[in-house]
């Protein structure tokens, strides 16, 4: 009690308030309330899209809604898992987890250590109880409960009788104390999940890039096309490893409901650790290539023209294989060609690549996704193409602000239109364009993530002692023997065998005890001779 | 067999399940309308009809042997009923079989939201046939086979989906374990659910009848008794909880991480996934801990069920980035400048 004089009713010192407040934390009822509303917390999450998962949704979505996308934004909403109310939440629950589960674990280490408690004086009070009479002596239905009761249960150590005492004249076993157990455990395991999960976060990182069949891939952080670290990561953490993309196909469906369907993706890639003996690996979606603590997936495929540029003195300044993005699952596909060597003019193009292309009411379309007849169709610009003034560019978006375009005699803008093997001229002696052939190109995500063993490790031990607690049905059985009289009752001149009570405690609230206490009295009763009161 | 034949036979035995489904509904509602007693007989049966908690007439056979040739009615429409939804539950898996069989290569008959509909509703209705001896469940056929003609009718009319290969992501090994353990689970919380509700409907009808001073009457009065009604629910619950957890979140991370790269991504339908989830934590954790039982513990149990079903059909229709819209392969997109982004 604080010394102050006066203390209004209700009036808290700060160590009392701390006190309440942790009850109140630590309290089932609050930590359901936190568990509905974390329930609750996660819905948003659902409907909005997310920029972790999806930040080109979240892009699109932000366009279309000018007016609450500030609020949304206040308010965390495109990444809501990440979003400190969301923490806040989880975090308060786990408070409220651990100051449960930590007296709980010094409860139940000291039943663990205690006995079972002793008969209680009535045992025809309990609300599930049996009694008989028969001729044994009540020593030996004693020692006949013991037996049976000590198959699976843990027995109340017995005084025996000795001259001062007359020892116990009942039997106390308990069993279950494997529930408990696996409820803590389920509860710890959660924080072990917790645990793993924040280990991968942390010290986890994915990696994204596209190669081009042909080319190889170094681990280290220049290679990749977007790299997103998590907060611990460290740059040595990159395992020493490459490996190369020497195929890559795909099965196109060409007839059924699911056709133009695109399946069984496979590339085969050599790789090598260090300076290992080089191995292959036949990468597909499901069967991630695990190098050294790192996982490549196979994530998505596309098309790379190789497009050759020669320029007004007919020397090839430019070719290789251009990576273009598909647009939609036909694999229409967008990309650009940035040729800075070119003379007299520089030479930019961008445009779209037609795996099948084919008229259709006068509309240029593809009609399915396999390159059966690959086309491009691209606009050409000369001039100014923004690389002069050395800031970053991306390499899938050309820079018209100062280009000029590149038109025919008419004025029109020049298109390009190009079948594989197939070249154009370009007008005032700038060069040619010609189509080589088609390269596919494979997205690859690489990723570390720590801790994925430990999370699947909780959940598995969560899981059991969720069993655990859920299936075992903890209970305690007393019985007590003592002399009867004719009537069957007990009594200090026996003369009518003894008496035999029975009773069941269920400890879990869900079990059947009438089931338990028949099994037992049978047992106890065995073959021999009862006289049935 | 031709796989065009296979596929003909699954929407003719689906077609056929779902009649004689309905034909079971009639006879169901059929024996409960003949529980429903005129006023002068309803002293005579209603001391007879709830003697056992949960037993159904005819199930053992006593009500044919009963004095009444109403009782021996019922028992008898009991008996067609569960008859017809055995005969249904066969016809659904045929319908299901040859589902696997119609598609080439030959599959687990669950590779879009049609399929996973066809198997969660047939899950409910074994379920219910597996444990209607054991739990006599006999005054549960009306509701249970009410939800799944109703659901099979959503799948047939909105769901339906041609026979069509995988796609490449659910072409794994873990499809079977991960959708079976779901399913299973579904199908548990359901009749969970289901018995969830009948002691909403029978707690409230009990306070009307002892304010009106008469007794339970009708098919009511076979449904168990409410503290029989909340073991069962609470069993059932115990029971999917720790099989949605193996499903939800130990397959479903293990095969995410495979085939996505991510073992949880925070998907919509991981979201309602972990959201149901921990609705039935709660549910489990408000009768371990809070002491909560009967009233409040079903309403939370409606609640995780809703949510269940909602994650199962409707969540498709209200995010369109989810992985696990199956209907087809993801679309691709035009990524960000800089940050292509692109699915298999």
């Amino acid at each position: 009690m604080s010394g102050s004089a006066e203390r209004r009713p209700g009036e808290l010192t700060a160590r009392e308030l701390g006190r309440w407040a942790w009850r109140q934390i630590t309290s089932m009822r609050t930590a359901l309330m936190l568990l509905l509303l974390l329930a609750l917390a996660a819905i948003p999450g659902s409907v909005i899209p997310q920029a972790d998962v999806d930040s080109l949704a979240v892009t699109r979505w932000k366009d279309e809604h000018p007016t609450l996308t500030p609020i949304y934004e206040k308010l965390d909403l495109f990444s809501v898992y990440s979003s400190p109310w969301f923490s806040a939440v989880y975090l308060l629950l786990v408070l409220s987890l651990v100051g449960c589960i930590i007296p709980r674990l010094f409860v139940y280490y000291r039943a663990l250590r205690a006995q079972p408690p002793a008969a209680p004086r009535h045992l025809t009070r309990m609300p599930v109880q049996a009694s008989y009479t028969t001729d044994l002596p009540a020593a030996e239905v004693l020692e006949r409960a013991r037996r049976v009761l000590g198959r699976r249960h843990r027995l109340r150590a017995s005084t025996g009788s000795t001259a001062e005492s007359p020892g116990d004249d009942f039997v106390a076993a308990e069993r279950g104390h494997l529930r408990e157990a696996g409820n803590l455990v389920f509860h710890l395991s959660l924080l072990i999940v917790l645990a793993g999960v924040a280990m991968g976060s942390l010290w986890g990182y994915q990696g994204g890039v596209i190669l081009v069949q042909g080319t190889t891939f170094s681990n280290s952080l220049t290679q990749y096309d977007d790299f997103k670290p998590g907060g611990l990561f460290r740059q040595s953490q990159l395992k020493n490893f490459r490996f190369s993309v020497d195929d890559f196909s795909v099965d196109w469906l060409k007839d059924g409901p699911r056709f133009g369907q695109a399946r069984k993706f496979e590339a085969a890639l050599t790789y090598r650790v260090g300076d290992g003996e080089p191995q292959t690996y036949d990468l597909k979606v499901n069967h991630p290539l695990e190098i050294d603590g790192t996982d490549v997936f196979l994530i998505g495929h596309g098309y790379a023209p190789v497009i050759t540029i020669r320029d007004g003195s007919g020397q090839v300044v430019c070719t290789g294989p251009t990576v273009f993005l598909p647009r939609d699952a036909s694999f229409l596909s967008y990309g650009v060609v940035k040729c800075n060597d070119a003379r007299p003019g520089r030479i930019g193009l961008d445009g779209l690549f037609y795996p099948s292309f084919e008229m259709v009411d006068g509309n240029p379309v593809t009609v399915f996704g396999d390159d059966l007849n690959p086309t491009l169709s691209m606009l050409a610009y000369t001039g100014d193409l923004g690389l002069d003034d050395g800031s970053a560019q991306s390499v899938y978006v050309l820079d018209k602000s100062k280009a000029t375009p590149i038109t025919k005699e008419d004025g029109k803008p020049l298109r390009i239109d190009l079948q594989r093997g197939r070249t154009v001229e370009l007008p005032d002696g700038l060069g040619s364009v010609t189509f080589e052939r088609v390269d596919p190109w494979i997205r690859v995500q690489i990723s570390q993530t720590p801790g994925k063993g430990l999370a699947l490790a909780g959940v598995i031990l969560a899981l059991a002692g969720l069993c655990a607690s859920l299936f075992i049905r903890p209970r305690r059985v007393w019985v007590r023997a003592v002399p009867a009289d004719d009537d069957g009752e007990g009594t200090m001149n026996p003369t009518g065998g003894t008496r035999v009570e029975i009773a069941v405690l269920d400890r879990s609230g869900n079990g059947e005890m009438d089931e338990v206490l028949q099994a037992v009295v049978e047992q106890l009763q065995g073959h021999e001779n009862v006289r049935q009161s | 067999m031709s796989n065009t034949a296979w596929e003909t036979l699954s929407n003719q035995a689906v077609a056929t399940a779902g009649i004689v489904y309905f034909l079971a509904l009639v006879v169901y509602l059929a024996e409960w309308a003949a529980l429903r007693q005129p006023a002068a007989e309803r002293e005579l049966v209603g001391a007879g009809a709830p003697a056992r908690e949960g037993k159904p007439q005819g199930s053992d056979g006593s009500g044919t042997r009963g004095a009444s040739p109403r009782e021996g009615r019922v028992a008898f429409l009991g008996r067609l009923a569960l008859l017809l939804t055995a005969i249904a539950g066969a016809a659904h898996l045929v319908g299901l079989v040859g589902r696997g069989m119609a598609a080439d290569p030959n599959r687990v008959p669950w590779g879009n939201m049609y399929e996973f509909t066809l198997s969660g509703t047939f899950v409910v209705t074994l379920l219910y046939l597996v444990l209607y001896r054991k739990y006599a469940l006999g005054w549960m056929g009306p509701l249970v086979v009410g939800f799944v003609v109703a659901t099979l009718m959503v799948a047939v009319i909105w769901l339906y989906d041609a026979v069509a290969p995988l796609t490449e992501a659910l072409n794994s090994p873990w499809l079977v374990i991960h959708v079976v353990s779901a399913v299973i689970a579904t199908g548990a919380f359901t009749l969970g659910g289901i018995a969830s509700i009948m002691y909403l409907v029978r707690s409230r009808a009990e306070r009307r009848a002892e304010a009106a001073g008469r007794r339970l009457g009708g098919w009511l009065a076979r449904v168990p008794r409410l503290d029989a009604l909340d073991r069962l629910a609470y069993r059932v619950h115990a029971f999917a909880f720790p099989v949605w957890t193996f499903a939800v979140l130990i397959t479903g991370p293990i095969w995410a991480h495979e085939a996505w790269s991510r073992y949880w991504n925070w998907d919509p339908k991981e979201v309602w996934a972990f959201i149901t989830w921990v609705v039935y934590a709660g549910y489990l954790h408000a009768r371990a801990t809070a002491g909560w039982k009967g009233r409040k513990a079903a309403m939370l149990a409606l609640v995780g069920v809703a949510t269940l079903w909602f994650n199962f059909i409707g969540i498709n229709y209200f995010s369109t980035t989810s992985q696990h819209s199956y209907a087809a392969e993801r679309v691709v997109d035009v990524p960000a400048p800089g940050v292509p982004a692109s699915r298999p």
